[in-house]
């Protein structure tokens, strides 16, 4: 056992921990948590696999930001009384087996497979890392397209917010 | 020797289908939020895998736009969990249907 597989197993148990517990804890504030823990999980297994920046941007990113909102709205909605009935449906109980069957099958299916040669597996995989030089780069030459809309994207979600926001407060005058 | 694609690929299918799971059985909107990032989350966790695999920087870039997109999707869909639940006093997705036909 390589000192990779190790450090894999434990980030992968401790984000698949961190999952389920989102899933299945009742009050929102403990998932919010447990989804930092997961996100905090994956940004090891960056790190592990070479992508050093992709790693301290999810730190930064979805454990910081995005969560950070999440905890604001849960305690501006006050929702300890209100999650409390969230049962599992009968009808939705089926889908959730029948979705644990098939992935149960493709994993099964991947590690018998495994080992045999596909496209995949004969590409040469890399151990060095991707500095963030390299990352800029490719962001600011050719995928310089995709970057300018990602900011047009970030600019309709500000302007819809505050029209979500500013339709209410009229509402209420 | 670096660990095979395929340990990152079922990882990464196993968080994807938790996600999953996670919207069909809970009906709290806050949470079904949560297991949507988690999907994204699943969704980045093969893109970096698959690009170390192939050796290429492109994959970690779509993960930024994956990122980017997912914070946009987190502020508008809380602005409008907010704004339902003041009109309904609940953010319970079965109590929320006046859509419905």
């Amino acid at each position: 056992m390589t000192a990779e597989m190790i450090l894999f197993f434990i980030f992968g148990a401790v984000s698949l921990i961190g999952a389920i517990a989102v899933i299945s804890f009742r009050h929102p504030i403990y998932s919010a948590l447990s989804l930092i823990v997961t996100f905090f999980a994956q940004a090891g297994l960056f790190v592990l696999l070479g992508a050093h920046f992709v790693a301290a941007v999810q730190v930064i990113v979805y454990a910081g930001a995005i969560m950070v909102l999440f905890l604001f709205v849960i305690m501006l909605l006050n929702l300890g009384t209100l999650s409390a009935k969230s049962a599992l449906t009968g009808k939705l109980k089926g889908v959730v087996v029948v979705l644990g069957v098939l992935l149960a099958i493709q994993g099964v299916y991947i590690a018998m497979t495994a080992g045999t040669g596909t496209a995949l597996e004969s590409a040469q995989a890399s151990t060095e890392t991707v500095t963030t030089y390299k990352i800029g780069e490719l962001l600011f030459s050719k995928y310089l397209l995709p970057f300018e809309v990602t900011s047009l994207i970030l600019l309709a979600a500000l302007i819809g917010v505050i029209v979500l926001v500013k339709r209410e407060s009229q509402t209420e005058n | 020797m670096p660990l095979d694609l395929e340990y990152y690929l079922v990882l990464s299918a196993l968080l994807f289908t938790i996600g999953v799971i996670g919207v069909l059985i809970r009906r709290n909107a806050i949470i079904i939020f949560m297991c949507i990032e988690l999907m994204l989350n699943a969704a980045n966790l093969a893109f970096v895998a698959i690009s170390r695999s192939l050796g290429q920087v492109e994959g970690q870039l779509f993960v930024f736009f994956v990122m980017a997109v997912a914070a946009a999707e987190v502020a508008i869909g809380l602005a409008i969990i907010v704004s339902v639940f003041k009109h309904r006093e609940t953010i319970n997705v079965d109590e929320v249907n006046s859509l419905k036909g």
